[in-house]
C-alpha cells in the first residue's frame, strides 16, 4: 500500500444540469442531479478495486469520468503521478494506458464490422499499421477462448452474449492498456458464462499484469474478485477498505445494510425483514448532512446537520460516518 | 495473422460470414416484389439510354394532319399528342428528362444533407441547435412552394430546376440524417471508439458511417419519385424543361387541354410518372427490409 497509486481521483464531481429554459441555463442557474459528488480515492498498481452500490449511485457516471469521456465540473483524475490532459500525460495516450468495457455486450460492437476489425481499430488509432492491428486482434482472440479461425471474420450478431464480452475484453486490451475499467462487464450473462469470463478476467490481470476497476451491484461477484472494495451512496464513498475486512466488519451503516441484503446460504439465517427500505432520495436535492440519515437505522439529529468526511476506522480502511468522528456530536452507544 | 499462419489453423477452411452488402443483396435476390420494381426501373434507365436510337418515329416531327389521334392508330401505336407528335417515342425519350430530373436532384441532397446531418448530429449541442434550425427554415415551406419559388427566382430552364429541387431536398435529407446520427453517437461502440483516443473524423468514418447511411439512403430513394413529380410540376407550370423536349411533367402539360378529347392518351405521361414513382417507392422497401441483418 505504500507504493504510489497508478490512479488517483481527486475531488471528482460531476453534476448534471437540468435544463428548464434559456435564460437558466444562461445564468447557470437551475437545479442540477449531483450523480458524483466530490469523490476521492486511490487504485494501487495491480490491484482490482471492486466498486458497489444501488442503481443510480453514481458508479458508472465514475467510470464514465475515470475515461474522461464525460467532462467533470470539478476535480481531476492523476494517472501514474501525471495529471489527465496535461502536458505529461495527453488525452489520447491516457486512453491507450486506460480502456473500459462496457455492460452492454451487443451495443459496444459496431454491428457493421467483424470482430478483427473491431479490435484492430483501437490500435491503428495509435499508429500501428493494419497488419500488425490484425495480428494482435488474433493473437488476443485467442488469448480471450475464442478461435481466430472460426470468430476473427465474424459480425457481432452472430455471436453469443459471452463470446461478444469476450470480444470486448479483447477490444480493450488491443492497445496494450495497464487499467481496466469494467462497468458492469459480467453483469447481464448468465452465471456460467458469468464465471467463465470472470475467471478468463483473473488470468489475463495475471497475464498482462493489469490493475481493474470493477464496477457491479453484484456483491458476490466483487468479493470474489476485488482486493479492495468501495461503497457508494448517492454520488459520495461510504466506505473503502480491503475486501475481506469490509464484507467481514463492515463499518458503515448503509454498508451493513446492503451486505445483509445477500440472500443467505443458510436457511438458519434468513433474514426476514429488509435491510433496507425505500429508494435512495433524488440527487437532485439529497438531504443535508449525511445523505444516508433518511435510511440510516441509527441517524441521530446530529447526522442530519453535519456531513461526514472520509476517514480512518483503521489504517486502510476509511468510512465515512459520524459514528467513528470522534467529537462530531453522535452519542456513541457501542455498535462496533 | 498468426492464428491463420499456423498449420493446424490453415487445414480448416476460415469461417468467412458474407460481408454485410452481400448479405443485403441476397436478401433482396429473395423479395419478389422489390426484385420486380428493380427491374422496372432497369427498364426505364435502359429506354432512358439507348431512346433516341430505338423510337419508331422522330419525336421533336410534328403533323397538322395527325394531331390528337387515339390509341392504335396507324403510325401511331398509343396515338399523338396537341402537335401530332408520335406518344410512344416522346415517352420512351422523355425518359431521358424525367429520370434526370427525379435522381439528380436526390443524389446532390443526399451528398450535401448526409454531410450536414453527420456534422450537426454528431457536433451534438450548440453547433447542432444552429444548423438544424436554420434548416428548420427552409423546412417549414411546403416542398411544391419552395420548388416553385426558388424556380422562380432562379429563372426556368433544367439547370436552375435541378438546384432548386436539390435545396428543396436537402433540408429532409439532413433531419434524417442528424436524427439516425444523433442516435448512433449516443451507442457505446461511439463511447468506446472515443476510449480509445480517436478524433471525431476518424470515429465518424469508421463507427458512424456504416451505421447512418443505410436509413438515409433507403429515405433518400423515397424521395426521388417525390422529385419526378416536383420536376414535373415544375414543367408544368412552365418553369424546368422547355418545349419542345419531351419530359413527361411538360407531356402532361401540354396535354390537358385534350383531355376531353383523348382522355387515354392524355393520361399516359402522367402514367409514366406512377409507375416510375411506385417502382421507386417499391425499391425503397424492399431495401429497407433488407437492411435490417437482424430479421
Amino acid at each position: 500500500m505504500s507504493a504510489p497509486p497508478l490512479l488517483s481521483i481527486k475531488g471528482l464531481t460531476k453534476h448534471f444540469p437540468l435544463k428548464k429554459n434559456l435564460f437558466d441555463s444562461l445564468l447557470n442557474r437551475g437545479d442540477v442531479v449531483r450523480a458524483v459528488d466530490q469523490i476521492d480515492f486511490d487504485v494501487q498498481p495491480g490491484e482490482t478495486l471492486g466498486v458497489v452500490g444501488e442503481s443510480g449511485c453514481g458508479k458508472s457516471t465514475t467510470a464514465r469520468l475515470l475515461m474522461q469521456l464525460i467532462n467533470p465540473t470539478a476535480g481531476e483524475v492523476i494517472f501514474d503521478g501525471m495529471r489527465v490532459g496535461s502536458r505529461d500525460l495527453p488525452l489520447k495516450e491516457f486512453r491507450r494506458q486506460v480502456q473500459m468495457v462496457f455492460q452492454d455486450s451487443y451495443a459496444s460492437l459496431n454491428p457493421r464490422l467483424t470482430i478483427e476489425d473491431s479490435i484492430a481499430f483501437g490500435p491503428q488509432v495509435h499508429g500501428v499499421s493494419k497488419q500488425e492491428s490484425l495480428a494482435r486482434a488474433h493473437d488476443l482472440l485467442e488469448r480471450v477462448g475464442l478461435a481466430p479461425a472460426r470468430f476473427a471474420a465474424r459480425y457481432t450478431h452472430e455471436l453469443s452474449g459471452g463470446q461478444r464480452q469476450r470480444v470486448n475484453i479483447a477490444r480493450a486490451l488491443a492497445l496494450q492498456p495497464r487499467v481496466v475499467i469494467l462497468d458492469e462487464a459480467v453483469s447481464a450473462l448468465d452465471k456460467s458464462v458469468e464465471a467463465q469470463v470472470l475467471n478468463l478476467l483473473l488470468d489475463l490481470k495475471d497475464a498482462f499484469h493489469l490493475t481493474y476497476v470493477f464496477i457491479s451491484h453484484d456483491l458476490n461477484v466483487v468479493r470474489f474478485i476485488s482486493d479492495r472494495v468501495m461503497v457508494m451512496y448517492l454520488g459520495q464513498v461510504v466506505e473503502i477498505g480491503p475486501a475481506d475486512g469490509l464484507f467481514d466488519h463492515p463499518a458503515h451503516p448503509y454498508t451493513r445494510a446492503l451486505l445483509s441484503s445477500i440472500p443467505a446460504m443458510d436457511p438458519e439465517h434468513r433474514t426476514e425483514k429488509a435491510a433496507i427500505s425505500g429508494d435512495p432520495p433524488n440527487p437532485i436535492n439529497p438531504p443535508s448532512g449525511c445523505r444516508f440519515h433518511t435510511r440510516c437505522p441509527a441517524a441521530q439529529a446530529v447526522c442530519s446537520q453535519r456531513a461526514p468526511t472520509l476517514g480512518k476506522l483503521h489504517s486502510p480502511h476509511l468510512v465515512a460516518c459520524l459514528m467513528y468522528e470522534p467529537d462530531s456530536g453522535y452519542q456513541a452507544k457501542a455498535i462496533a | 495473422m498468426t492464428g491463420l499462419m499456423n498449420p493446424q489453423a490453415a487445414v480448416q477452411p476460415l469461417e468467412q460470414s458474407p460481408g454485410y452488402w452481400q448479405s443485403v443483396l441476397n436478401r433482396l435476390l429473395q423479395d419478389k416484389v422489390a426484385l420486380g420494381a428493380g427491374s422496372v426501373i432497369l427498364v426505364l434507365f435502359l429506354m432512358a439510354l439507348v431512346g433516341p436510337y430505338i423510337v419508331p418515329a422522330d419525336p421533336y416531327q410534328s403533323s397538322i394532319l395527325g394531331r390528337l389521334k387515339p390509341m392504335g392508330s396507324p403510325g401511331f401505336p398509343l396515338g399523338s399528342d396537341e402537335l401530332g407528335r408520335d406518344m410512344l417515342s416522346r415517352l420512351i425519350v422523355g425518359a431521358r428528362l424525367s429520370l434526370l430530373m427525379g435522381l439528380m436532384p436526390v443524389m446532390f441532397a443526399f451528398i450535401i444533407g448526409t454531410g450536414i446531418g453527420l456534422l450537426a448530429g454528431y457536433a451534438g449541442g450548440w453547433t447542432n441547435s444552429a444548423i438544424m434550425r436554420t434548416i428548420d427554415v427552409f423546412y417549414a415551406f411546403p416542398s411544391v412552394l419552395l420548388a416553385i419559388a426558388l424556380s422562380g427566382a432562379l429563372g426556368a430552364g433544367i439547370v436552375n430546376s435541378l438546384i432548386s429541387l436539390t435545396i428543396v431536398f436537402i433540408p429532409p435529407i439532413a433531419r434524417v440524417a442528424e436524427s439516425v446520427t444523433t442516435q448512433v453517437r449516443m451507442r457505446d461502440y461511439v463511447e468506446s471508439a472515443r476510449a480509445t483516443g480517436a478524433n471525431a473524423f476518424t470515429i465518424v468514418r469508421v463507427h458512424v458511417l456504416g451505421n447512418v447511411l443505410g436509413p438515409i439512403f433507403v429515405y433518400a430513394t423515397s424521395l426521388i419519385a417525390v422529385s419526378m413529380i416536383l420536376a414535373s410540376g415544375l414543367s408544368f407550370l412552365g418553369l424546368g424543361v422547355k418545349p419542345p423536349e419531351p419530359e413527361w411533367g411538360l407531356m402532361l402539360n401540354t396535354l390537358r387541354t385534350a383531355i376531353y378529347t383523348q382522355p387515354w392518351v392524355a393520361a399516359l405521361p402522367g402514367a409514366m410518372i406512377f409507375i416510375t414513382s411506385i417502382a421507386f417507392n417499391m425499391l425503397s422497401d424492399g431495401l429497407r427490409a433488407a437492411m435490417d441483418n437482424k430479421r
